[in-house]
């Protein structure tokens, strides 16, 4: 009896507390996110929906007439010049992402199964190189590719060639070089964070079941590790399409790129409504080319088992 | 000629720096026994296990499987299947994938290979779940996949680690029924992992027991209950009433003792018992010390007080304090005849049979 009547207040009393606790909760949650939030919406969504809108208007002179049109996106898409940009960003931000992604796997394996205890340090003497500003980078990049770069000199002084070459640099190799080398990083970590979730028991499992090395990789490491490299390959692609100071110092005239169109829209040739065209049709293609490779891949991973 | 071993662990050491996991251990595990390796965590079981799968290798000493000595021949290649502690389901395949796995590589016919993951899914009653995904399975069910897929590979030894000590108590106990019955059926030596001494008890054609890196008794589940070696293997494995006693005699096989409650007691002697002076300890299970009701008397009897009571359902444990003995008896009664009813503080009479106590090395 006196359980009873001492139990029934108690039980009351957290009923009634929690819906105010879920509340509070939730209003705590977003009071906690709202400075990022209205930060986002200020910075991303609003100059997104800015573009947009340019893209459906006309540039007169000076000013802008705001009648709908579809003529930008005409242009972009059917100018010779301005497809071939497109398709070259992509063909370079595909190569881009998919070499990086190639080269950071063995790194990110080598440091998540023989890092031993010094997975922090080899994380840390990763992320050294970006210390020094992005630009930096870019002109050292200069440095090695150029016509008396360390590249040419190397090989001329091994006699591998007799006179300094031209390919290495202001073309789109030395673009996919510069940008593979600018991303390495951002792409060994998902990959990195991946494998680490890759529970050691199933590797020995595969072992056990009669798997060498390369089978048990192939079968388990690899498929359980994908997630990690799709986000990696979309890490790189989706802002290598619009790269803009790459191929300005390194791109040559072979090297330009869509984003560099961009910025000549905007610029010099003072058409922004063809600029935003350029970069909307830009950012569904990536969009498009991002979700084909996801699903691709998740597809070509099913059939591999 | 006798028959060559399944097994033979030949004085292997597994050392971590200064640290031996395991501490020169012999043993030898014949073809179709169901063996357990039981003893406290920590104590070098899993050592062992994975050095005979190939996880792992001895720092000296040889691991012989069916007469073959197995020194650098990797897991892969060893005739061993393994049942994981944490069964080690591959999440990215289904359950008949799983047990598909090791077969792939021995590329027999799609007939031939649907016909052993299903025949293997059936052992382990599994036969309707093939498609299931790894990821949608309870614990219980895990650990048939994981079965599954290491007797869909036919080995010479199927090793398991602690395979039922993440299972509730009551899925556990059927487990272990279902697993000896399998072992039957199939006819492949089983080496089990354990810390639970019942399990090992309840499953076991032969027991080792282990400590410390050291391989304390090996012998079958019976004479492990009824004659452990030393006060450490009748200690863990079940209660023991320890009794202090004088050695007032010994021959090659038996030594006489006197004790003050149980009087003089002759018994066997324990392969590892040593004489040290005139002191040893005889032990007696909690149940084989019997209440004697009423005016009841037997040939074997002794007086003391019931100073704790602990009820466990159909048993109950009655602690006895005995005139003379340090430390107060552990009684475990049924309670049919009311050994739950019986009050701390009353006077009791135990009935007890000489056989029952032994003698226990230190
Ligand atoms: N890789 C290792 N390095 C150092 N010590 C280890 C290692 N693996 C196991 N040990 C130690 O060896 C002992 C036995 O371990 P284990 O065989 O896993 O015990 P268990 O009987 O619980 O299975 C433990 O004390 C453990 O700490
Ligand atoms: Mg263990």
């Amino acid at each position: 009896m006196t359980i009873a009547a001492e139990g029934k207040p108690d039980d009351s009393a957290q009923q009634a507390g929690r819906p105010a606790l879920l509340q509070s909760e939730a209003a705590q949650g977003i009071a906690l996110i709202s400075p990022t939030f209205l930060y986002a919406l200020a910075m991303l969504a609003v100059p997104i929906l800015v573009t947009f809108a340019h893209s459906f208007w006309t540039q007169n002179y000076m000013d802008i007439d705001r009648t709908f049109t579809l003529e930008n996106y005409r242009i972009a898409l059917t100018e010779p010049i301005y497809r071939d940009l497109l398709w070259r960003s992509l063909f370079i931000s595909l190569t881009v992402s998919f070499v990086t992604v190639v080269l950071a796997y063995p790194i990110a394996y080598y440091i998540s199964f023989h890092g031993g205890r010094h997975k922090g340090l080899w994380l840390f003497i990763i992320t050294i190189p970006f210390w020094t500003s992005y630009l930096l980078r870019v002109m050292s990049w200069k440095v090695i590719l150029g016509f008396n770069g360390v590249l040419n000199s190397g090989l001329m002084a091994l006699g591998i060639i007799s006179e300094p070459s031209t390919a290495f640099l202001y073309n789109t190799n030395a673009v996919i070089i510069t940008l593979t080398h600018a991303w390495a990083a951002f792409a060994i970590l998902p990959i990195f964070v991946s494998l680490e979730k890759v529970d050691r028991t199933l590797i020995e499992a595969a072992t056990d079941l009669g798997d060498g090395a390369v089978r048990r990789f192939l079968r388990v490491t690899l498929p359980l590790s994908m997630p990690g490299a799709i986000s990696a390959l979309m890490i790189v692609m989706i802002p290598t399409v619009g790269d803009y100071v790459t191929p300005r110092l390194v791109g040559g005239k072979d090297g330009v790129m869509i984003a560099n169109a961009i910025q000549a829209q905007f610029g010099k040739a003072a058409n922004w409504p063809l600029g935003a065209a350029l970069s909307v049709t830009s950012m569904v293609v990536v969009t498009a080319m991002a979700g084909a490779t996801v699903f691709i891949l998740r597809w070509a991973a099913r059939q591999a088992r | 000629m006798p028959e060559t071993p399944m097994i033979k662990i030949d004085h292997v050491t597994r050392a971590y720096g200064a640290f031996k996991a395991l501490d020169d251990a012999s043993l030898t595990i014949q073809k179709g026994e169901f063996f357990s390796l039981l003893g406290p965590s920590g104590c070098g079981k899993t050592t062992l296990l994975r050095m005979i799968g190939g996880f792992d290798n001895p720092t000296s000493g040889t691991i012989y499987l069916d007469g073959q000595a197995m020194n650098g021949i990797p897991a892969n290649r060893r005739p061993t299947n393994m049942v994981f502690q944490s069964y080690a389901i591959f999440p990215h395949l289904n359950v008949a994938q799983n047990v598909a796995y090791g077969l792939k590589r021995l590329r027999l016919d799609a007939v031939e290979e649907k016909r052993r993951v299903e025949e293997a899914l059936g052992q382990v009653s599994m036969a309707h779940l093939g498609k299931r995904g790894a990821t949608e399975l309870s614990g219980g069910q895990r650990q048939r996949v994981a079965l599954a897929r290491a007797l869909v590979m036919r080995p010479k030894v199927l090793l398991l680690d602690e395979p039922l000590s993440a299972l509730d108590k009551k899925l556990r106990e059927q487990m272990q029924v279902e697993l000896r019955k399998l072992q039957q059926a199939v006819g492949i030596t089983f080496i089990l992992v354990t810390h639970d001494q019942y399990e090992a008890l309840a499953m076991s054609d032969r027991i080792a027991v282990m400590f410390s890196g050291n391989i304390a008794q090996v012998a079958t589940p019976k004479d492990i209950y009824q004659r452990p070696v030393n006060r450490q293997v009748a200690d863990f494995v079940g209660g023991m009433n320890f009794v202090a006693a004088e050695i007032v005699g010994e021959d090659s096989g038996t030594i006489t003792v006197e004790t003050t409650s149980f009087g003089r007691v002759k018994t066997e002697k324990p392969v590892q018992f040593v004489t040290k002076g005139k002191a040893a300890t005889l032990g007696i299970r909690p149940e084989r010390l019997r209440v004697l009701w009423d005016d009841a008397t037997d040939k074997y009897e002794i007086a003391g007080k019931v100073v704790d009571r602990h009820y466990f359902g159909e048993i109950t444990h009655l602690i006895v304090e005995v005139p003379g003995m340090e430390q107060p008896l552990s009684v475990s009664e049924t309670n049919n005849f009311g050994a739950d009813d019986i009050p701390v503080g009353a006077p009791i009479r135990l009935a007890y049979d000489p056989d029952a106590l032994v003698a226990l090395a230190d």
